[in-house]
């Protein structure tokens, strides 16, 4: 029944990367969300990240329906989900297959051998059966008879149908881990409590499976419980952990109460940014207005009419919808409205990689619009800070009376973390520009002196009854104008009051050597994965690399020259061909940037990253 | 619309704004606005609660020329930034200013969308068959065979009838009437306003410049009382400069009888009824090319999208446990680290 082979595997770790996979209906995510859950509350850091195929129901034992969730987690500080799996769970071959690559020689493989049959092996393309070939020699495998067991175990319990017990094997393996790494079942029996109240045969079941991997795994002898991971230093708080489409959207009904105004989303389905609508439509009780259009347009569109009539206006997409947004946002920008356009960025260009992660409309974001249109961009970095940054997008938004494009990316829009929850009341202000008391002269183009944001009186207002449009306008009554001389200010204007942002956003800051001989860069959300690799180097002895990474970026914090100075060499690297570098080498000509990029959909590996950058120091 | 606030009164003059309206002398857009200027006092709306929204086209200047709430802003996305503004504050009364090319070609998926969702607004499609601001292009209602800037040998591409196109999309509250017709049009705004839903209102536009006369056959004032037939809710289906044509159904079609022939008296001719939630016979009218049916042939009363979401707000709100966002924020799955 079990077999082991060459134990390799370290025996004490601060830091484990397990992977749960099987087929898509196998209940990985949920196996992997409580043992995310249960070892957050141990105290220990964490990263997540799922993967799904993109099929909603792929026949059953393929290689394409293989469905996965990673969770890293440590008594260190965590800042990626981990490349190197320490512990695989495979529910059946396919699974194996696909994911076996993630694991290096001498980790720990546990594998369902019951759904090891003939026809699982076809369906997984082997040719013959990997557990018996001498193909995982290298692996420490432990093979469990895991939907047998599932059965035995529950053979007494009433009321349940066939399809119910096969699927509770998924509990089966989280028991087996919970022992391995030490963790209490308490979370989860709670959790199956709450979740089957008042089906009692349910809450039984589940408990009884995981209790039948959790003594089973004890009682083998061979499983070494020697994965003690402490709890991590983490700052005192409340904690949750979120994912970053959550957060964002969080975020948004954050600064919504703050402001004082009413949310308005106009959104249009899109995979990877969907779950944000998700999210928002179910807080009707804060009074969000969320309105699913019939396109990208009219989700756009909506939310410029909403800021118009004066609410904190929202439209999120992804990649081909930022495109045929690109018009109306050129149209917020020109009519001076604050709008919110988050872009969870997938695999361009085209419908690309939809349900992979890159950072390839940054250029887009910065560009992607017809005449001088500039707007503010920004980036959050992790899964937790989406939240501070959809914030931050909806309080520049108001303050400077423009659109300002958020990019996150799917790593971190489905990625989570532990966030230590921020009050309403800790986060900052939120000012708007709304008026309502007339001045003599007045004019809806009249400006802050410090900002240039022009005010906003809305429909409603007695007396400010005024008409904006696309066309060029008049520096000062707003009225339509086709002088040259006025347009060429104009043009100026705009784009000076996105430049101004600078004087509201912080500055840009480093990481590890505050000068030396590199300066790694990134921006958006590969955060994770450089620092964890310049941390690495750093650690290893190499104490002249430093790291600055970009939130803003346009416009860019104001000592961004003054950072880059102080380097001998920099690498900017990202998850595309190389476009902020180009917007870095544009501001700044006096530098070299070598670079460093991916475009795999895929987040950059830790080993590619220290290797490149060893390479310059 | 219903305002709490006592309701200033107005003139035409105080919905005229001081930018000089640069239509073509002689355009029915001049007949529009007016129309509209004289409609709104008698509303009972205030003026800072009307806003008019438009896209790109001639028509779509029309807010430059009011003096109330208004934004130009991009083709064809008039419906979509009128529908955000009435979602925003649904006090207001809303206006769509469109032409047959913003509407019904690049703005046509927005247009089926607004009519299916019955949001309480209006819109205005300004219909003259033609391109005008792009100087003379077929547009999705010029005629097979027309010949225009980019059809030099007529065009080949069959119109959509957009009664026809709005009935199919749901269209609660539908109206037509000439551009030369400023008397009736006014009331038709007025009602439209007061119609609790979407309100489309199809204004036959006479292009001075490049279609000129393409509604002569039918709104030539010579003409019109026999070509056209202006209906009215409740009143029997009569036209006809002597009164005495009307439209009777005869199996499953409208024919044309004359009153005093045939042994047809006024009690066989079709009494309207636009309030009818069955459209089947708002559908035969808005298709009859002769007499061409104008007025409001459809105003059937439903529940608008604002009273669907303000309904299910106020469930949510009364049975949820989260007043501010901590409230969600500090629920469920939280831990504490010491």
């Amino acid at each position: 029944m079990i077999t082991t082979k060459t134990i390799l595997q370290p025996e004490v770790l601060e830091a484990v990367v397990v992977r749960f996979v099987g087929d898509s209906g196998d209940g990985m995510q949920l196996t992997g969300t409580q043992f995310t859950d249960t070892s957050a509350m141990f105290g220990n850091d964490i990263a997540t990240f799922p993967n799904y195929p993109s099929e909603i129901r792929a026949p059953q034992g393929s290689l394409y329906g293989v469905s996965g969730f990673q969770v890293h987690i440590g008594s260190v500080e965590i800042s990626t989900p981990g490349d190197n799996v320490d512990l695989l769970v495979a529910m059946n071959p396919a699974a194996l297959k696909t994911n076996l690559y993630a694991v290096k020689p001498g980790h720990t493989i546990i594998v369902d051998t019951d759904s090891f049959t003939k026809k699982n092996l076809d369906k997984a393309e082997y040719k013959t059966n990997p557990l018996e070939d001498g193909s995982l020699e290298n692996y420490r495998v432990i093979q469990v008879d895991m939907t047998t067991m599932t059965k035995e175990a529950l053979k007494d319990v009433e009321g349940l149908d066939n399809k119910s017990i096969t699927r509770s094997k998924n509990m089966f393996s989280l028991g087996m881990v919970y022992w391995m790494y030490n963790r209490s079942k308490e979370h989860s029996v709670d959790f199956f409590n709450k979740k089957f109240k008042g089906q009692q045969h349910l809450i039984e079941a589940n408990t009884k499976v995981l209790n039948a991997g959790y003594y089973f795994a004890e009682t083998l002898e061979l499983i070494p419980n020697a994965y003690s991971i402490s709890p991590a230093k983490m700052v005192p708080g409340t904690y949750r952990i979120i994912g970053g489409n959550t957060a964002t959207a969080w975020g948004l009904l954050a600064a919504a109460e703050k402001s004082g105004l009413e949310l308005f989303l106009g959104s249009y389905p899109i995979t990877p940014a969907t779950d944000i609508l998700h999210e928002l439509v179910k807080h009707k009780h804060f009074g969000v207005k969320a309105f699913q259009a019939e396109d990208e347009i009219a989700g756009v569109t909506s939310a410029i009419g909403a800021a118009f009539a004066g609410d904190l206006a929202i439209t999120t997409t992804s990649g081909p919808g930022l495109a045929l947004k690109g018009e109306a946002i050129g149209l917020a920008m020109m009519v001076e409205l604050p709008l919110v356009v988050i872009n969870v960025q997938r695999g361009g260009p085209s419908t690309g990689l939809p349900t992979k992660t890159e950072q390839s409309d940054l250029l887009q974001a910065m560009y992607g619009r017809n005449g001088e249109s500039p707007v503010i961009v920004i980036a959050a970095s992790t899964p937790a800070n989406c939240f501070n940054f959809a914030y931050e997008a909806a309080r520049l938004a108001l303050e400077h009376m423009t659109p300002v494009i958020l990019l996150t990316d799917g790593y971190i829009a489905n990625g989570s973390a532990p966030w230590k929850i921020r009050s309403v009341a800790d986060m900052p202000e939120i000012k708007n520009h709304k008026v309502t008391e007339i001045k003599e002269n007045w004019s809806p183009y009249d400006r802050d002196e410090k900002t240039l944001a022009r005010n906003w009186p809305v429909p409603g207002t007695p007396g400010m009854e005024h008409r904006i449009g696309g066309l060029e306008k008049d520096f000062v009554t707003g009225n339509i104008s086709y002088e040259p001389i006025n347009h060429e200010k104009m043009t100026h204007i705009r784009a000076e009051k996105v430049r101004l942002v600078e004087n509201n956003i912080p500055e840009l800051k480093t990481e590890f050597a505050e000068s030396g001989d590199l300066l790694v860069i990134g921006w958006g959300g590969t955060y994770g994965s450089l620092h964890s690799a310049v941390k690495q180097i750093s650690d290893e002895g190499y104490k002249n690399i430093g790291f600055a990474h970009f939130n803003y970026i346009n416009p860019m914090p104001k000592n961004t020259e003054e950072i880059l100075s102080k380097y001998k060499k920099i690498i900017v690297c990202e998850l595309n061909a190389g476009q902020f570098v180009s917007i870095l080498k544009t501001r700044f000509p006096k530098f070299e940037f070598s670079q460093h990029n991916k475009i795999q959909g895929l987040p950059f590996s830790n080993d590619e990253l220290v290797q490149q950058f060893k390479l310059l120091v | 619309m219903e305002t709490t606030t006592a309701v200033k009164k107005y003139t035409f003059k105080d919905f005229t704004s001081d930018q000089e309206v640069r239509w073509c002398p002689g355009c029915d857009d001049y007949v529009v606005l007016r129309s509209m200027q004289k409609a709104l006092p008698e509303m009972g709306v205030n003026k800072e609660d009307v806003v008019f929204i438009s896209g790109i086209g001639c028509s779509s200047r029309f807010p430059y020329y009011m003096s109330t709430y208004g934004m130009h802003t991009i083709h064809g996305r008039a419906p979509g930034i009128a529908s955000g503004v009435k979602l925003a504050n649904p006090n207001l009364s809303v206006w769509v200013m469109t032409g047959d090319g913003d509407s019904m070609a690049i703005g046509g998926n927005h247009f089926i969308h607004l009519l299916r969702r019955n949001i309480d607004l209006n819109m205005v499609v300004f219909n003259n068959e033609i391109y005008g601001l792009t100087k003379g292009q077929f547009s999705p209602t010029s005629l097979i065979g027309q010949k225009t800037k980019s059809s030099p040998y007529g065009n080949t591409q069959p119109p959509f009838s957009p009664g026809e196109l709005a009935l199919g999309a749901n269209a609660r509250f539908f109206a037509r009437i000439g551009g030369n017709n400023p008397k009736d049009m006014t009331q038709i705004f007025i009602d439209a306003h007061k119609f609790k839903g979407t309100s489309l209102i199809e204004v036959l536009q006479n292009c001075v410049i490049f279609n000129d006369g393409c509604f002569d056959e039918v709104t030539d004032k010579e003409v019109k009382e026999d070509r056209q037939i202006f209906l009215e809710h409740g009143k029997p289906m009569i036209f006809g400069k002597n009164k005495d044509k009307g439209l009777v159904l005869n199996k499953l079609k409208l024919e044309v009888v004359t009153i005093g022939e045939n042994g047809i008296t006024q009690e066989d001719i079709l009494v309207h009824n636009a309030k009818e939630e069955d459209k089947t016979l708002h559908q035969m009218l808005v298709r009859l090319e002769y007499p061409l049916a104008t007025g409001i042939i459809r105003s059937f009363s439903d529940v608008t999208l604002e009273e669907r979401e303000d309904a299910l707000t106020a469930q949510v709100k009364a049975n949820s446990k989260f007043k501010k966002t901590d409230d969600l924020f500090f629920s469920g799955e939280t831990y504490e680290v010491k």
